[in-house]
């Protein structure tokens, strides 16, 4: 398989959120606007690359018997990197997704991968999954957001574009979240058998 | 089985202790802009440093909070109050709050809330609207306490949200309850205890 290809796979084919159904507790928790979405995707996929890449480089020094210790301590250890960057630099942002950074450790995109690609494949395919899965995850968190937020409250990236009266608020809270995706995965289903 | 996992452990510990060093001083120093601006944005105009002044302050229900005084020409010119409720809708709410001398509310500013976005999180503008009752700037706090206008009070509540928007007025209230214990050295009842710089978050 060439690395575009893999790369495909992961935004398209398996996609971790509208075909793999994975990650559901950040892309339900963080998509309250389109911002927000695509920052959580953007950190996901930044350890989602460096976790595939040290644990393919790592594959034949971890005995099978204590690997899945072994990815959750190298996953943990990027998902902690990336929070402290994110609050020494990005103040705000940290704010509105602070309580979610961390969850990223038990996200089962994350350790999925580890474990159905990277303990099989070599570093640069790796890689590619973990940049192919990243997308998919946060272009699907980013419509999400965008969905939401535009419903919501009536802006588009914080850029209003209606009053925000005319948005209804049910979108902004967590039933809305789940409407959204609801019909996001039913247009996506739609799509992919057309 | 055991070196390889001990070994991927202290690796990840070296990182993370490097990247922690690395870290630490930015987000001290944001920490610290973000309170320097929250003070500057809800009191007067002041020529001294209020987070190496800052002392803790009792209120009238026995716990304390950090009030932090501005003086201009080593006159004092009020002093800004982190204040907090657990009333919240959805959990703590943590505000700053300006007085004047004379107990007039100047300001305030919402540090940090979990309370339902589109409802309650329109505190930190809602509050300062100029419309109908809404606005609680400039409001004198000697009359006695703020409260909604549910409750008898002379507030109007945020739309659907009055358990945020008591929560709200229960911080203000807290924080000039410290302010007036602490601001009039006079009242014994008070102690006046120097926090050490920066020891309190």
């Amino acid at each position: 398989m060439s690395n575009f290809k893999i790369l495909m796979n992961g935004i398209i084919r398996e996609n971790p959120t509208f075909v793999l159904l994975l990650g559901m507790c950040p892309t339900l928790g963080t998509t309250s606007s389109a911002l927000n979405g695509m920052s959580m995707g953007l950190a996901t996929m930044f350890v989602l690359i460096c976790s595939n890449i040290v644990i393919s480089a790592l594959k034949n020094l971890i005995p099978d018997m204590v690997r899945i210790p072994a990815y959750i301590v190298v996953i943990a250890t990027f998902v902690t990197v990336v929070q402290m960057c994110m609050e020494a630099f990005i103040p705000a942002l940290y704010a509105s997704l602070g309580l979610f950074i961390p969850l990223i450790v038990v996200n089962c995109i994350v350790l999925g991968r580890a474990e159905a690609f990277a303990a099989k494949n070599g570093i640069i395919p790796s890689a590619f999954d973990g940049l192919g899965i990243g997308l998919g995850f946060t272009m699907a968190l980013t419509l999400l957001g965008a969905i939401r937020e535009m419903l919501g409250t009536g802006k588009f990236f914080g850029f209003s574009f209606m009053p925000e009266e005319y948005g209804s608020l049910i979108f902004v809270l967590a039933p809305g979240a789940f409407i959204a995706l609801g019909y996001l995965i039913a247009i996506v289903n739609k799509l992919r058998k057309a | 089985m055991l070196l390889s996992l001990t070994i991927i452990c202290l690796v990840a510990g070296a990182i993370l202790a490097g990247v922690n060093m690395y870290t630490l001083e930015p987000i001290a120093a944001s920490k610290a802009a973000a309170l320097q601006n929250a003070i500057q944005q809800v009191v007067l105009e002041f020529d001294n440093n209020p987070t190496e002044q800052a002392y803790k302050a009792v209120t009238s229900e026995g716990d304390s909070l950090i009030i932090y005084p501005a003086t201009k020409n080593g006159k004092f010119v009020g002093a800004a109050v982190e204040s907090n409720t657990k009333k919240g809708f959805g959990g703590e709410i943590k505000v700053i709050v300006g007085f004047d001398p004379e107990g007039k509310l100047l300001n305030y500013s919402v540090l940090q809330h979990t309370e339902t976005p589109g409802l309650g999180s329109k505190m930190q503008e809602w509050f300062r609207t100029d419309k109908n009752k809404q606005s609680i700037i400039g409001r004198s706090m000697t009359n006695g306490n703020l409260s909604v206008t549910k409750d008898g009070g002379d507030v109007d509540a945020i739309t659907a949200a009055t358990i945020s928007s008591r929560a709200f007025l229960d911080a203000v209230n807290r924080a000039y309850s410290a302010y007036k214990g602490g601001a009039d050295g006079t009242s014994g009842a008070t102690s006046k205890t120097q926090t050490e710089e920066g020891g309190e978050k």
